[in-house]
């Protein structure tokens, strides 16, 4: 069990996004998309956590993910609406979509401490797996200024989540 | 009394009444895209700090040491007497990747 857990943070932290590495180089409204998912993705997350959780940091760090994550998703939008962009799906939101259904279902069977730890983990996997992302493909990628500002402050934002989420895992053990 | 000495003690009082005030100072930093600006700031002992929140984020400015932690709601701002000299590194809680330092003079 464990071990099946650490292969699977390992191959989600090392791996890069899914799909994007063979493919060419992410259109605007392909990496829209993958922002605005990434950011999703990690509010449900910790809305399970607030669901489960009963550690008080745990709980700060879950609502914070949701505030900060709420704020960028609102600013992606408005942008896109200035922009007159339409986000488009595409393979690497599906793939984070897959795997982070996957993950909550795992943490489903989980409570009480190993259900924090577990969940804290993942934090720390996944805002990494994000903010490699961000700063190797999406950033570079993005040919609109406005957007690839808005990924830049994302990056700074994500890069304090994954800061904030290595604090909680150490008082954690 | 003369005159002229009355208007030395008046000004010998409004002197003092406007020196007392103008002494404790009120040095603003702001917060922009989770940076704190200036990064390093220099106050005396009565100053008071106030840090402008202008990002939709809530910051925190939270000393290393926990002697003080300012909570900073979405475009709010908050602010902080300093009562005590040294220099203190702080940072935001809920990022900590935003780091920036209080000298404080005695």
């Amino acid at each position: 069990m464990r071990f099946t857990l650490y292969a699977a943070l390992a191959a989600l932290t090392l791996s890069p996004l899914p799909a994007l590495a063979q493919n060419a180089k992410p259109t605007d409204p392909q990496i829209a998309h993958i922002a605005y998912t990434a950011g999703q993705l990690d509010i449900e997350a910790a809305k399970q956590a607030l669901k489960k959780s009963k550690n008080k940091e745990v709980r700060a760090f879950a609502d914070d993910m949701v505030k900060d994550h709420s704020a960028v998703n609102k600013q992606a939008l408005a942008l896109v609406k200035k922009l007159k962009v339409t986000p488009q799906d595409n393979p690497t939101s599906q793939a984070l979509t897959k795997q982070a259904a996957a993950k909550r279902a795992e943490l489903a069977k989980l409570s009480g401490a190993a259900f924090d730890k577990a969940y804290v983990d993942n934090e720390v996997a996944y805002h990494k797996t994000v903010n490699g992302a961000l700063e190797t493909q999406l950033i570079p990628s993005a040919s609109n200024a406005e957007l690839k500002s808005l990924l830049q402050t994302g990056l700074k934002i994500f890069q304090g989540h994954e800061q904030h989420a290595e604090h909680v895992d150490a008082a954690l053990k | 009394m003369q005159p002229g000495r009355l208007v030395f003690i008046a000004a010998l009082f409004g002197g003092i009444v406007c020196v007392v005030p103008a002494r404790a100072e009120t040095i603003k930093v702001e917060i922009k895209n989770l940076v704190f600006m200036p990064a390093e700031v220099t106050a005396k002992v009565g100053d008071t700090i106030v840090w402008d929140n202008q990002d939709v984020f809530a910051h925190t400015a939270t000393a290393t040491d926990k002697s003080f932690e300012v909570i900073l709601p979405p475009k709010k701002s908050g602010s902080l007497t300093v009562k005590k000299a040294g220099t203190f590194d702080y940072f935001c809680k809920f990022h900590p990747n935003m780091k920036a330092k209080l000298a404080v003079a005695p």
